[in-house]
């Protein structure tokens, strides 16, 4: 540990100055192209927070930077909160009302249920799969990467006649169920963690006397923090962005998330006057909280992001 | 008693005490196996197995979800063989996933590069990787916005530089390629930091040998980078292909009805079954999007092990 970050910062000085002897063309058209990268990025997002400050009204004529008149009207709409005049005034041809906070309350509850869950249930069997041995092991292995290929719509046409034939339609049990016990992709990246474990560390808590059951929960769970992290930052991400099956199951107000929401919103409003500043205002709701979300985990995220085969 | 002598007996004992607690706990640990294995193995068979076995079924059947399913052998394949817009969707699709793809992967490996060389800061990653976060929900509204042929922000632009406005979304000859670049835009950072990941793994002295050789940048990528990533790169495409063949959400959310040129193939599957309520036609077609994706992992899973040699 104190040996490579000691050659990464021989690595980083070094390099600062090799940068600063020769300043070399490279790096000034690599910031440049940095800069631009991030401006291409990042700007869309301010484009949307601004639309959502600013009347309908003043879309045609102002391309500036600003709104001229900045407002909040926008998100009272569409947080139901405005009277039925502003809705009136800003929104002339547009009936559609969200439940915005039913909405992002039920997508959070979403969103923390299939990454906790999903995390907890994969985590053991990555452990499974990584660490112990049982006959069988590698085939059933290959069967649990086979569902890594399968594309979700596949899945989705008879679990849909499933959780119909359950009764499950529009009930949280029916939204959840096929996500939180199963994501191959945790499943994956846990596994592959697990097997670079140092084996001298179980080997010396087994000589004190804990079982692979112990040894799972007190010692491969401690060790792990930062993947088990990242993944479920992962998860998480991955869940908040569930569009299809969310929208197939969850159609009443209470099952109803965000992005199904947001998609119905969009779709069935009037296409000759596109209430703007609504659409805006509503997606800058589903934005901010993982805006939020990215400043308490994203350098978890960055720092441990990557994708190795699973072979070795 | 020295020193070495005590160690050498410590080192003893303990090895002892290994063998000792394998001997007692037996060759297997197949009960805590199954336990752990237990629920994921259960969310798999549910969710996953039988979804296959079952889905491949219902595509030998007329199903409309209400009447039980009546057998009709072939039926739908050939139905699928003469109707045209299963081969405009499937054309589409393999439209979208070229120049999605294509762009993609150039891009994320020029940022992935300009990170890589450039700076180690992790805000700067994170930032690159924030619209992966995005719901595509979102994305699309945001981008519905920019885009839109009188209010858009980027058609503004463009007439200000003297270029006529665009229809982008309801252009037949733009209409898949803009889904395809905003969906690269919105993907690209989470491509560049799984391959900024991989390159961390490439010995930096090879760089600096090459440097001392008097290599500039575009060398050391094309002599250096490139080659010894290529078993990464192989496996990002692999994963991202078979995502990209997947494009639903953005369809979905900025057509109320897609033109032609922009029905992708899970948009077409997505309404055969939901809209038509044709679920065994519908089947059929997903059991075509999986033998594709299937095959296009075989394929490059193939090419991943030929060149997994080069960095031992």
């Amino acid at each position: 540990m104190t040996m490579a970050s000691a050659r990464t910062r021989a690595r980083i000085t070094g390099r600062r100055r090799a940068a600063f002897t020769k300043a070399r063309p490279f790096t000034v058209f690599g910031w440049a192209a940095m800069v631009l990268i991030l401006f291409v990025t990042l700007f869309p997002f301010y484009w949307m927070l601004r639309e959502a400050f600013t009347h309908n009204a003043e879309m045609f004529s102002n391309f500036g930077p600003w709104p001229r008149h900045p407002t909040f009207v926008n998100f009272l709409r569409v947080l139901g909160l405005a009277t039925p005049a502003q809705q009136q005034a800003e929104a002339p041809g547009s009936y559609q009302t969200l439940n915005v906070f039913r909405d992002l309350l039920n997508s959070v509850i979403f969103t923390a249920a299939v990454a906790l869950g999903s995390v907890f249930f994969c985590s053991m069997a990555a452990y499974a799969f990584a660490r112990l041995r049982w006959p069988g092991r590698d085939v059933v292995f290959g069967i649990f990467l086979s569902a890594l290929l399968m594309p979700p719509i596949f899945a989705i046409l008879p679990n849909f006649v499933t959780v119909k034939s359950l009764g499950w339609v529009d009930t949280w049990p029916g939204l959840l169920a096929p996500y939180v016990l199963m994501q191959p992709f945790a499943l994956f990246f846990l596994r592959q963690f697990y097997l670079g474990i140092p084996r001298e560390i179980e080997e010396a808590a087994q000589i004190d006397g804990l079982n692979k059951w112990q040894i799972y929960w007190m010692i491969t769970i401690r060790v792990s923090g930062a993947p088990l992290a990242t993944v479920l930052i992962i998860q998480a991400a991955f869940a908040w962005n569930e569009y299809l099956w969310p929208l197939l199951v969850g159609q009443s107000s209470s099952t109803q998330l965000l992005t199904a929401a947001l998609g119905s919103f969009v779709r069935n409003s009037p296409t000759s006057a596109p209430d703007w500043s609504g659409f805006m205002a509503a997606t800058t709701i589903t934005v901010v909280p993982l805006v939020i979300f990215v400043l308490l985990f994203g350098k978890q995220l960055v720092s441990n992001l990557q994708l190795t085969s699973g072979g070795k | 008693m020295d020193m070495t002598a005590q160690l050498e007996l410590v080192r003893r004992r303990s090895k002892e005490a290994v063998v000792a607690v394998g001997r007692r706990q037996g060759r297997s640990d197949l009960r805590l196996a199954l336990l752990f294995i237990g629920p994921s193995a259960v969310g798999l068979v549910v969710f996953y197995l039988w979804p296959l076995i079952r889905g491949i079924y219902i595509s030998f059947t007329n199903y409309n979800i209400l009447q039980p399913p009546t057998f009709a052998g072939f039926g739908n394949y050939e139905a699928m063989v003469h109707d045209p817009q299963f081969w405009n969707a499937l054309w589409v699709t393999v439209q979208y996933v070229l120049v999605n793809i294509g762009s993609q992967t150039v891009l994320a490996l020029g940022i992935a590069v300009l990170l890589d060389r450039l700076t180690r800061s992790l805000l700067i990653r994170v930032a690159v990787i924030f619209p992966w976060l995005v719901p595509n929900v979102a994305v699309g509204i945001i981008s519905l916005f920019m885009l839109d042929k009188t209010v858009g922000i980027l058609n503004h632009g463009l007439e200000a530089v003297g270029i006529p406005s665009q229809y982008f979304y309801q252009d037949p000859h733009q209409a898949i390629i803009t889904v395809a670049l905003v969906n690269t835009w919105r993907n690209v950072g989470y491509t560049a930091l799984l391959l900024f990941a991989g390159m961390q793994a490439i010995p930096r002295n090879l760089y600096e040998a090459a440097e001392v050789d008097g290599a500039g940048e575009w060398k050391k990528f094309i002599r250096i980078t490139l080659p010894l990533l290529r078993p990464v790169l192989a496996l990002v495409m692999t994963v991202s292909v078979i995502g990209s063949f997947q494009i639903f959400d953005t369809v979905s959310v900025v057509y109320q009805q897609p033109i032609p040129q922009a029905t992708v193939l899970y948009y077409y599957i997505y309404e055969a079954a939901f809209a038509q309520g044709r679920m065994g036609y519908a089947s059929a077609m997903a059991v075509v999007l999986l033998l594709i994706t299937s095959i296009l992992t075989v394929l490059q899973l193939r090419l991943l092990r030929s060149s997994q040699t080069d960095l031992a």
